[in-house]
């Protein structure tokens, strides 16, 4: 049983009751409301005539559905799915007094990019939403838990959900980045040690010289993906990046209001003395960037090396998956990673959809443009991410290079709206999921990488390495040759 | 709630669905989400899966074991995604328990919200009854929700269940909105606790 960790503080302090099936009852801080999942969940509300409990601390957008060219966005929605799932959220935001980050408010965009931008979420929260990446949330010190759509209605009645504490698992990073080499990469080699249901009846605490290094944008990039490693939650405990982050956001409180929140946000973090269920250390120096080969986020090399063979993996079923992955990747085993071709590049998305992933995107499509054979798109988090960039001027650098610059949404993370792969395309994609179908087509593949691998996929029209595109980087840039040499 | 909500044991004949880390991506494929109802999601249910290139039925387990309620799965079923839509298809579309090795938690969850009790055992024994579906389609499954063991055919082995899924299914108390309804003056006595709600 962990003790005094950030998790057992901020549970005890949520924590409203026991419940006779043994969970506990808990008070959840900030919900966070999108329409795809919503809309069943106040639909029970009606049925028992029950009010939303909380308004003032449930916060909607529209992301999932959202279409990301600007004449689309015209209402109604030319799809007329989603411009039912549209009005039904705004229905129901308005009669029960929500506040809803919509198309107009130039607020919106995916909530998981929302939130913390708009200094909603913060330490010692908690935080709930229908959707599995709000872990994301834990990068502020919170506890951040996906829900199921009963549990909405939970929430939405009683601003609470019945839940059982789990175990604590703390991840030492040591070591400190390379240049090239970022957040994303060192949330895939921990899912690539821990496997993708490593962390099933854990959240993950991520600490240690590594993950302070970072700055927030970095420690989203790596909450948001716990979910990936099989945590339902994942968290950092808060220090002052956290703080000097929040100071004058939106919905942080100014002045002497803030100085005593923050207070209670110093009173929250894992004691010297805590105690973890467990311990894991993983060392990021001389760490290269990752891509996967499969088809989930734990079937994943570093870019020096080769694919594994099916048989490296322990037990029938691992060895069975890693074929199926093979199969429909169209790889080999011993292949590099490096040269394999791409149709289609991906920038955006809750774990790499904010200003920072832009900025560094942008540094390697300066002066270079889009290989002719690759379709590729910018998608930002949020439309503040979006005038942010645009401030910057980062909009003009993607368009030179021959991306199409879009408005905010989850887009082709999961094509729910008209940005898709198609046929056997495969994407270089800055998203969290590369399991077959979730791009839109049953055939279609995915490569997860760092948004600065997915612009070096995008140029050359393969997976590179884009450590040759920097120049403290090229000394460690892997060839392709270099990888068949290691196979050999 | 009036009704009887107590589940104590399911039962039918079984399907299975072989195979680790099988993620809701492919239980229930994102673009058919785009319904404000739950309603016809067992039309959707591991749709692209189910069909060969020409858009024909093939020969998954759920084209070929029509009509069972219970699934037997290996690793990590229904990791990814929180959709409830997942569960909610399989539901709608026949299934009253689970069998498996492991399943991703807010599945797991999720199943328990509507009343599917979800049983893990170990690799060896799901693969005896993955085995046993095939040479008995038309054989009777149950999980006894009560005693945590499953009943194919003339074996009986013990399996888990998660304890609060157990209790909540056993004493019919999983229906937890109404459950936390009762305690709303203790939420308020929390929420008067938390500095960051009152600052704002």
């Amino acid at each position: 049983m962990s003790q005094n960790t950030l998790y057992d503080t901020v549970w005890e302090k949520h924590k409203v009751a026991e419940l006779p099936n043994g969970q506990d009852q808990l008070f959840i801080g900030l919900h966070l409301v999108h329409e795809v999942t919503s809309p069943q969940a106040f639909g029970m509300l009606r049925e028992r005539d029950i009010d939303v409990a909380y308004p003032d601390r449930t916060f909607a957008t529209t992301d999932h559905i959202a279409p990301t060219e600007a004449e689309k966005r015209q209402r109604p929605l030319a799809d007329q799915q989603s411009e039912e799932m549209l009005s039904a959220l705004e229905r129901n935001v308005s009669e029960n007094g929500i506040t809803f980050f919509g198309f107009e408010s130039g607020k919106q965009g995916i909530t998981h990019v929302v939130a913390p931008e708009l200094g909603l979420s913060q330490p010692g929260m908690t935080v709930a939403c229908g959707d599995s990446h709000t872990a994301t949330h834990g990068a502020f010190g919170s506890i951040g838990v996906g829900i199921g759509t009963s549990q909405i209605r939970d929430v939405l009645a009683t601003g609470c959900i019945a839940a059982e504490k789990q175990k604590v698992r703390r991840i030492n990073v040591e070591g400190s980045l390379g240049e090239g080499v970022y957040a994303k990469d060192i949330i895939l080699k921990i899912i690539k040690d821990l496997g993708v249901d490593g962390g099933v009846g854990h959240v993950y605490e991520y600490g240690g010289p590594a993950i302070e290094e970072l700055d927030m944008e970095g420690r989203l990039a790596v909450c948001n993906m716990s979910i990936e490693g099989g945590a339902r939650a994942g968290y950092i405990n808060p220090d002052q990046t956290t703080y000097d982050y929040l100071e004058g956001r939106e919905y942080v409180p100014e002045g002497e209001a803030y100085e005593e929140l923050k207070q209670y946000w110093e009173t929250i973090a894992s004691g010297e003395d805590a105690e973890y269920d467990d311990v894991v250390t993983i060392d990021v120096d001389g760490l290269d960037p990752l891509v996967t080969w499969g088809i989930n986020p734990g079937q994943v090399v570093e870019v020096s090396e080769p694919i594994p063979s099916p048989d490296a993996f322990e037990g029938r079923s691992e060895q069975e998956a890693a074929r199926q992955a093979l199969d429909h990747m169209d790889l080999d085993a011993g292949e590099s990673m490096l040269g394999y071709d791409v149709d289609v590049a991906f920038l955006g998305t809750c774990t790499n959809g904010r200003v920072s992933d832009f900025a560094v995107a942008a540094e390697v499509l300066e002066g270079n443009t889009v290989d002719d054979s690759v379709r590729a798109l910018a998608v930002p988090g949020s439309e503040t991410v979006r005038e942010q960039c645009e401030a910057r001027g980062l909009d003009e650098v993607f368009i030179d290079a021959g991306f199409q610059w879009r408005r905010a949404g989850c887009s082709m993370c999961l094509a729910m709206n008209d940005d898709a792969l198609h046929g056997d395309e495969v994407c270089a994609s800055s998203s969290n999921r590369n399991f077959i179908g979730r791009q839109g087509s049953k055939d279609g593949r995915t490569v997860l990488m760092s948004p600065a691998m997915v612009a070096a996929a995008a140029v050359e029209g393969e997976v590179t390495d884009v450590r040759s595109y920097f120049d403290d980087g090229q000394a460690d840039a892997a060839t392709a040759d270099d990888v068949s040499e290691v196979a050999d | 709630m009036s009704e009887d909500h107590h589940i104590t044991e399911v039962s039918g004949s079984g399907v299975p669905l072989p195979g680790d880390d099988i993620d809701t991506d492919q239980i229930l494929p994102a673009r058919f989400m785009k319904e404000v109802t739950f309603d016809n999601m067992a039309d959707y249910l591991f749709y692209d899966a189910r069909r060969d290139d020409g858009g024909e039925f093939n020969d998954h387990p759920l084209n070929v074991y029509e009509g069972a309620n219970i699934a037997v799965t290996n690793k990590n079923f229904g990791c990814g995604s929180s959709r409830e839509h997942a569960p909610q298809a399989m539901m709608r579309w026949g299934i009253d328990g689970v069998i498996g090795e492991s399943f991703a938690e807010i599945f797991a969850d999720n199943c328990k919200s509507l009343g599917i009790p979800a049983a893990t055992t170990d690799y060896g024994t799901v693969s005896e009854m993955q085995a046993w579906i095939e040479a008995n389609p038309d054989g009777d499954i149950e999980i006894d929700v009560e005693a945590e063991t499953v009943t194919y055919g003339e074996t009986t082995v013990g399996v888990d269940i998660d304890d609060a899924m157990q209790e909540a299914l056993v004493e019919g108390i999983w229906d937890t909105t109404q459950l936390m309804y009762s305690n709303m003056s203790k939420v308020e006595a929390t929420v008067a606790d938390l500095p960051y709600v009152n600052s704002n």
